[in-house]
């Protein structure tokens, strides 16, 4: 199947001559990357967290670039420390700059929570992230301090979806205890936007539904206006009711590949649990329902089924309407997208969530491509497009210049997915629907709905209008009725 | 809380409080939230708007995934400056070594693309597993005839203005290079313009206008064949002389090129440029050109400016840029508009730059050296700001706090240097600073 793929993670030492097309057994270098780096995903994981600041235990850059890159997206302030590593610390290690780093940070933040990712940097020159919050909390004596928590997310391993999903899995992993069964239940969506956030509670509170939702980013990456500056966000996961998520009645989580990435290309095995639900399965018996990310019908009626499960109760009549306007906006808008050819491209998670969707309302999905590495991109994507698995090529590994590429010689109708595209679409003339992350160069990518009955309606209608849009554009008519 | 840190209390200075010198040039503080970014930041920032040549980051992805086009350098012609290259090393070759993934990468790319030569970025884990950048490069260079210029920019080996030195070393190796090419008597570099949102071609529209020729910009709108050539101007024009002083110090030792430091941004400044370029040589003829240039485009100007002067006079700006000379200008602009600047700092500026910040500010400026969000919130809460000027990661600050942006960084949209520039500034503080949203802020 995947032959770029394969010939990336290949390390031998005989070099094939590079040759045209897509695919071939040459390695290009990744152009346009489709991914970005863990400890990127780990950050917004932990902005999640109530009073928590984050620190990136390796370069300044580091820091400053991811810092740029979510402020671009989130339009709001992303503080994230660095521990500013030197040559010196990088030669002697980077015990010193590790605790100065936590040190100025409780100082200028008093953080209830300080979460430190590492680097390809600080992973390389074996620092002991554990152990150095060990000795801190050790040479701090009987000083209060903050709690602290800690992922290995070097940038060498998987993508920004492994370090998301390394942090809320060593999040849950350093606090979640036993205890008696409660009636509260513990939701991973996964990495969606915030506004996405906002709907899971308020669909989890319609329910009557007490839950912990990890992370929580849904006020600290995107505030209403203050009054005052602050300097750590209000909102997030209060740390303290992690503890409780052992003893959750279930858990639910969005998303099928999670962070199998990190796990593939291994040069070791580790024995890292594939999703933090099969984590509190495994420890304390938490039972684990999983579901791709529920955009469209199919996926939110499996949502919807659980948790009317789970409660006893039955679904409430306002996400029945909300599921009857949907169909309805389906049928009045099925002629116009019947067919019609799509690229989907992002996150793992996300190209399949989108791509089932796609499916039920008939849209063709032609590739669905990612630049994670799991390797189970096809195999979950044709899972949820059965009907039309023999039309999709899915791609792990893909970056956006195989992406143009693609797009060049196949002309699919829409591109779906995150901003980057944006060139390519600009380049061939094909229309593009913005939604997943980042979006940077629009205003409100932050508040972009995706899942539920409510998400689906607002992606169908954007995406049924962009398609009547390009071909109103392109007549020569100029149609007053479509 | 602690508003500054015990350890940065240095690097911040109020003008009338005490005749202390500002603390600079060091290295962040772990646990700063700083503004600063590191080494291969400030290497791959001076070197990307070179268009024609192949940028390759050797390095896991990141590095390269946030660097993907986010500087408005644009080019007249070849766009690959525009795309992100990278090695994106795995586990694999962080145990085994990534030097065949780079070779296979350059070599596929240099097959692939149309390029003049390339530049191979080694970032901070490179220079930890021992990658023989240097030696892979010369050994495709020889195999493809092209240069493959390696720049050990391993974030973690000093600050971003040791990134600017080592781009300035690795132009340096091309300069000299192209020895049959002849310029005319009235030849200059320009040094330090990145050609944002086009202004390097207003400026050398200005040059032209007063028959000066242009050799080279390095590095916007560059191309490799003229950095080549930059050895025969008469005089380099350096500006945002942070990133490119060495090398104007370089070729004046090299190659005796004697080099001046001018800002292209506001009017005052602008205008200074074109005066001092006739100075230097030496030709009333040329001096007459420029009093003509001047005036004609200030009485353009002026009036247009004084409308907006009109709105915003007495209005209070805080400015945080990467720059301090760029600071230097904002301030001059900024009073120019009739407002006055309450607070300025910069990430790079060097006590000369301090210094002259401090001889321009009102009573009471605040001036700080590499700040970073806490501090400059508070800051602009003390002083009473209207507006802040400063780049994409102070933005949400300054938005948060309900006052006006000035968006002042390299990715910037409008040209804000020249005459035109200064319009542009103007319009865009006004946009900002009087919009009517503010008033659903509580103040």
């Amino acid at each position: 199947m995947n032959t770029i793929s394969k010939d990336k993670t290949a390390h031998s030492g005989s070099f094939s001559p590079p040759s045209e097309g897509l695919g071939e057994a040459s390695f290009k270098s990744t152009r346009n990357a489709c991914k970005l780096c863990a400890p990127l995903g780990a950050s917004v994981a932990f902005k999640g967290i109530q009073g928590c600041v984050p620190i990136i235990h390796g370069g300044q850059g580091c820091a400053t670039y991811i810092r740029r890159y979510l402020i671009s997206h989130y339009k709001e302030p992303v503080d994230i420390a660095s521990s500013n590593f030197s040559e010196e610390a990088t030669i002697f290690g980077g015990g010193a700059n590790c605790h100065a780093a936590i040190t100025n940070v409780i100082s200028q933040y008093e953080p209830e929570v300080v979460a430190i990712t590492t680097t390809c940097l600080s992973e390389t020159i074996g620092d002991d992230v554990k152990q150095y919050i060990q000795s801190y909390k050790e040479l701090a004596g009987d000083k209060k301090l903050p709690h602290f928590v800690s992922a290995s997310t070097p940038s060498y391993q998987g993508s920004h979806m492994d370090g998301f999903h390394e942090a809320v899995t060593s999040i849950v992993k350093s606090m979640a205890e036993a205890g008696e069964t409660g009636e509260h239940i513990n939701i991973f969506p996964g990495f969606v936007s915030p506004e996405d956030l906002r709907q899971i509670k308020t669909i989890l509170e319609d329910f009557g539904i007490d839950y912990i939702l990890l992370p929580d980013y849904s006020e600290t990456l995107d505030n209403p206006i203050w009054d005052a500056y602050k300097r750590i966000p209000d909102g997030g996961t209060p740390i303290e009711l992690v503890k409780e998520c052992g003893s959750a009645r279930a858990s639910i989580e969005f998303g099928t590949i999670m962070n199998k990435g990190s796990l593939a290309g291994r040069v070791k095995n580790n024995t890292q649990s594939s999703s933090v639900g099969d984590y509190l399965f495994n420890t304390f018996g938490v039972e684990n329902f999983r579901l791709p990310m529920p955009v469209g019908v199919g996926l939110n009626d499996h949502l919807f089924d659980i948790l009317s499960k789970i409660s006893g109760k039955e679904i409430p009549l306002k996400y029945k309407k909300e599921r009857g306007r949907l169909i309805d906006s389906y049928v009045d808008g099925h002629k116009y997208i019947f067919g019609k050819r799509a690229v989907v491209y992002g996150e793992e998670d996300f190209v399949v969530g989108i791509s089932a969707f796609l499916n039920e309302i008939g849209i063709e999905v032609t590739l669905a491509a990612s630049g994670g590495e799991s390797g189970h991109l096809e195999e979950e994507v044709k899972k949820y497009c059965p009907e039309n698995t023999e039309a999709i090529t899915a791609r792990n590994d893909y970056d956006y210049e195989i992406i143009h590429e693609w797009c060049a010689e196949n002309k699919p109708d829409i591109l779906i997915g995150n901003s980057k595209a944006y060139y390519i679409a600009r380049d061939l003339n094909i229309p593009i629907v913005r939604c997943g992350f980042p979006i940077h160069d629009r205003i409100g990518g932050q508040r972009i709905k995706h899942i539920g009955y409510a998400g689906t309606q607002e992606l169908f209608d954007q995406i049924t209008n962009t398609l009547i849009g390009a071909k109103q554009d392109n007549s020569e008519v100029g149609y007053k009725y479509m | 809380m602690n508003e500054i840190l015990k350890e940065r209390k240095g690097q911040v200075v109020t003008k009338g409080q005490g005749d202390v010198a500002i603390a600079c040039g060091k290295a962040s503080l772990a646990g700063s939230v700083s503004q600063r970014a590191c080494v291969f930041c400030g290497s791959r920032v001076v070197l990307y708007p070179i268009a024609d040549a192949l940028h390759l980051i050797h390095g896991p992805v990141g590095c390269a995934a946030y660097t993907w086009d986010i500087r408005g350098s644009l080019s007249s012609g070849p766009q690959l400056h525009r795309l992100s290259f990278t090695t994106d090393l795995k586990e694999r070759e962080v145990v085994f070594g990534g030097e065949p993934k780079l070779y296979k990468a350059l070599i596929s790319l240099i097959d692939q693309y149309n390029l003049k030569a390339a530049f191979v970025y080694g970032t901070c884990i490179v220079g930890v597993i021992g990658d023989d950048m240097e030696a892979v490069c010369r050994r495709v260079s020889k195999e493809k005839g092209i240069d493959v210029i390696p720049i050990m920019s391993e974030g973690f080996n000093g600050t971003k203005k040791d990134g600017y030195k080592l781009a300035c070393d690795a132009l340096g190796k091309l300069i000299g290079t192209d020895d049959k090419t002849e310029v005319p008597e009235h030849s200059i570099n320009i040094l330090g313009d990145f050609n944002l949102a086009g202004e390097l071609w207003m400026l050398a529209e200005y040059y032209k206008r007063m028959g000066v020729n242009m050799v080279a910009c390095m590095t916007g709108d560059g191309r490799i064949d003229d950095v080549r050539k930059a050895h025969n101007a008469k005089l380099n024009v350096v500006q945002c002389s942070g990133s490119m002083i060495y090398l104007a110090k370089d070729m004046k030792e090299k190659y005796g090129i004697p080099f001046m430091k001018v800002s292209y941004f506001g009017i005052e400044d602008m205008s200074d440029a074109l005066y001092e370029v006739a100075r230097f040589f030496k030709s009333d003829e040329m001096m007459q050109k420029v009093r003509d240039l001047v005036r004609e485009e200030i009485s353009k100007l002026l009036p247009e400016l004084q409308a907006y002067r009109e709105k915003l006079e007495g209005k209070k700006a805080a400015i945080y840029v990467g720059g301090a000379f760029k600071a230097i200008s904002l301030v001059k602009a900024l009073r120019l508009l009739g407002m006055k600047t309450v607070v300025v700092g910069s990430q790079t500026g060097n006590q000369e730059d301090y210094d002259l910040l401090k001889e321009l500010c009102d009573e009471g400026t605040i001036i700080v050296d590499d700040s970073n969000p806490n501090e400059l919130s508070e800051f602009v809460k003390q002083t009473g700001a209207d507006l802040f000027i400063g780049g994409v990661k102070e933005r949400p600050i300054a938005y948060k706090l309900g006052l006006g942006f000035c968006d002042h960084n390299h990715e910037r949209k409008e040209a804000l240097a020249g005459y035109e520039g200064m319009l542009n500034f103007a319009k865009e503080v006004h946009a900002s600073v009087c919009s009517p949203v503010w008033k659903f802020m509580r103040k």
